[in-house]
């Protein structure tokens, strides 16, 4: 099984947990709408709340959809500070860094990093870790997870909990 | 008295003339009579052009024959706030084309909202010997290139400001083109551009303009090299700083402090990308002396935003973001109490909650110490006609109030109710409000109160409100002075749009999006009315591939002497009394 685990090593948390969130989020349990520019993959709008921590309320309240050019801020404006939260020592270079995961398989003498903010989706992602790791993950189906393969990508979610890669909407 | 005015030689009427800059009075001169028309024109040396749509370059070089600077608009305001499809329009070129045939003598260009190439900028750059200035803002369609061959060629150029432009950002070398023996700087605005720029060369670019008075870097500056630049200019009156974070070194800090003391002329600051609390007191030996600071690109949290505001009495102009909150608002009214205009912008508008403290209090704070406060922008989550009520009384002297209310709709948090009589107080007690947005729930009732007082108004931005056509009749009717409306997601009609069409050709422009005009009003007003442009706007295809009765996607009316444009993409069609045969 390929794994993920949390990069503890990095001093922001925030950016590598892998909670229901867009990176720079703020801490405050911020529901935010999905940007619709940002949106590759428009499912539909999704509370993305920090303290989410069953499939259930991930489907729960889904925010208002999100108006063209509503509220008039500068797209000047929104590209250079994307709702920061106040500038700490440990969130200096978060915005420009990626999002890394450590990644390990099981029988793999080493482990490895990804960013994932480098993947538009779980598509290219699960694409790269079958060639990173040089195995085929199966087909991924909603209600059976991946079929036709050993392997299964799987995650460990910031409550420990071994999590199936692909439930959870992209963003 | 006929005979008096002829007896004035001409050289006499143009001194008396050159006394008089302001556009409307020199508009007001050339009607007099046709010798004077004829004088006037001959000695107008600035234009400013709303609308680069309402007359041809043809036409201005052929009727001011000396004008060495001029000011365009291109696109609508909406165009901001991505309202506007790529490739609407707005290309400079045709005008430099004209202008460097028409005016050899040029010196100052402003562009607002307006497509810019490399070629354009190539041709301002070997077309006007004596070009001075050159200010974009919110433009696009030019690439570092362009600004490399402005640098390289315009020997007396002083100001190079480009304000927010969208620019294809191919590398920083663009600066080096600046020869050495170029010394005329006195202003250069590079806050938007992306790329590094030689550090080195900046610094001698610098020292060598003696005359430099305005300088605002880009974020790729980084904080370190701030003091040395500020030693090479300590007769700066404006900086804007470029990233403003590093980790907290004490050798940094205090020189950078020290070169900030030196700049004893400095009364603006802005920039503050990625801005830290550990680096702002490096900057308090400005205060005293602040006349604008803007801070809205910097995540600071209000205590530390007090700790600065407070030092600063002689504040006119704050841009923050609301990370200042009410209580920050309270102490900025207590420090600040000769400030003129304030702006307050979201660090989270699309959240659904609010992430921070800052309601109509804050506003109401400001509004009743800060008596000279006449020019607000101020985005929240709540109002309350109350509020509302206070703060117009409070400040009757506003010309530029613009609240945005962050969730459409949202009523009075107070009572439910509409936030009608709020806005009406507003227009009621700011007798020279010139321009005004409003935002929350609002019926036709507010429309009325807004054309029957603000008869000053010239520019009212709407969205999400009013009930019916009326709401629209009552702004149209009664606004006496309106010039630019532009209005999204309301429910207004053919009605009212037809019913005060000549309104229509006292205006520069009305701008409507998802409202509720149908493409055979359109049809009919662009017959009607041949001094206006009427342009549809539709993605969804040609409007006449639907019923008469669809309403379009957005409409843009505005008046012009040069008839309808020929430069427009294939989801704008012009209606007139051709665009029968046109369309079919």
């Amino acid at each position: 099984m390929a794994m993920f685990e949390k990069d503890d090593l990095n001093l922001n948390l925030e950016a590598t947990e892998l909670t229901l969130g867009l990176p720079g989020c703020t801490a405050r349990g911020n529901k935010r709408a999905l940007p619709n520019d940002t949106q590759e993959n428009p499912k539909s709008a999704i509370n993305a709340s920090e303290s989410t921590k069953k499939y259930d309320e991930e489907t729960a309240p889904p925010t208002k959809a999100q108006v063209v050019g509503w509220p008039p801020v500068r797209s000047f404006r929104k590209n250079c500070f994307q709702a920061k939260k106040p500038a700490s020592a440990a969130d200096q270079g978060d915005q420009a860094s990626g999002i890394y995961v450590k990644v390990s398989m099981d029988g793999a003498p080493y482990l490895r990093k990804m960013d994932l903010k480098v993947y538009k989706g779980y598509a290219e992602l699960l694409k790269a870790l079958e060639d990173m790791f040089k195995v085929k993950v199966g087909e991924f189906c909603e209600r059976q997870g991946y079929s036709g393969s050993e392997f299964v990508p799987t995650y460990e979610d910031k409550d420990g909990d071994w999590m199936l890669v692909g439930d959870v909407p992209w963003e | 008295m006929l005979r008096m005015a002829s007896s004035f030689p001409e050289e006499v009427l143009e001194h008396v003339f050159s006394f008089i800059q302001s556009d409307t009075d020199r508009n007001a001169i050339s009607m007099v009579c046709k010798s004077w028309y004829e004088i006037e024109r001959w000695c107008r040396r600035r234009i400013f052009i709303g609308n680069c749509y309402a007359v041809s370059p043809r036409m201005v070089t052929g009727r001011f024959p000396e004008v060495r600077s001029i000011e365009l608009k291109g696109k609508p305001h909406f165009a901001d706030f991505n309202l506007v499809p790529d490739g609407w329009g707005g290309y400079v070129y045709p005008w430099i084309s004209a202008m460097a045939k028409g005016y050899p003598w040029l010196e100052e260009i402003r562009l607002k909202r307006m497509v810019v190439t490399d070629e354009s900028l190539e041709l301002i750059a070997k077309s006007f010997k004596n070009f001075k200035v050159l200010v974009l803002s919110s433009c696009e369609g030019f690439s570092t290139d362009g600004l490399a061959a402005i640098a390289a060629n315009c020997r007396n150029l002083r100001e190079l400001d480009l304000r927010e432009c969208d620019v294809d950002d191919l590398s920083g070398h663009w600066l080096s083109h600046f020869p050495d023996t170029y010394t005329s700087l006195v202003s250069l605005n590079i806050s938007c551009l992306g790329s590094e720029v030689s550090i080195s060369t900046l610094e001698r670019l610098v020292g060598r303009c003696p005359n430099l008075r305005s300088l605002r870097l880009n974020r790729a500056v980084p904080i370190e090299r701030l003091a040395n630049l500020l030693r090479q200019a300590p007769q700066l009156a404006e900086l804007g700083t470029g990233a403003y974070s590093a980790e907290l070194r004490p050798d940094i800090f205090s020189n950078l402090a020290g070169a900030l003391s030196g700049c004893k002329e400095l009364k603006s600051l802005s920039g503050f990308w990625e801005a830290v609390p550990t680096y702002l007191p490096a900057v308090y030996s400005l205060c005293p002396g602040l006349t604008s600071l803007n801070l809205s690109y910097a995540a600071i949290q209000s205590p530390d935003l007090i700790k600065l505001l407070s030092q600063c009495p002689s504040l006119q102009r704050l841009w923050v973001l609301d990370y200042i909150e009410d209580v920050g608002l309270e102490a900025l009214a207590a420090s600040c109490t000769d400030l003129r205009e304030l702006r307050v912008f979201p660090s989270d508008p699309f959240g659904a909650e609010p992430n921070v403290s800052l309601t109509e209090l804050g506003l109401i704070s400001v509004s009743a110490g800060c008596p000279k406060l006449h020019s607000v922008l101020y985005f929240c989550r709540q109002m309350s006609n109350a509020a509302l009520t206070t703060i117009a009384r409070n400040r009757p002297n506003f010309t530029c109030f613009r609240l945005c209310i962050i969730e459409p709709r949202t009523p009075d948090y107070l009572t439910l109710e509409p936030l009608d009589v709020g806005f009406g107080a507003i227009v009621e007690h700011c007798k020279d409000l010139r321009r005004l947005s409003v935002s929350g729930l609002l019926t036709d009732r507010a429309f009325e109160y807004i054309g029957t007082h603000a008869k000053k108004l010239e520019m009212l931005s709407l969205a999400f409100a009013g009930d019916s056509d009326l709401g629209l009749h009552h702004v149209l009717s009664g606004c006496e002075n309106l010039k630019k409306l532009e209005i999204r997601d309301c429910p207004f009609g053919d009605k009212a749009l037809l019913a005060n069409a000549a309104k229509l050709e006292t205006m520069r422009s009305l701008w409507m999006s998802s409202c509720m005009v149908s493409y055979g009003a359109c049809k009919l007003l662009g017959r009607k009315m041949p001094r206006l442009n009427v342009e549809v706007i539709d993605e969804r295809g040609p409007p006449d591939s639907r019923a008469e009765s669809c309403p379009v996607e957005k409409l843009y009316i505005y008046r012009s002497i040069s008839g309808p444009r020929f430069d427009m993409p294939d989801f704008v069609w012009t209606m007139d009394e051709d665009s029968a045969l046109r369309l079919s």
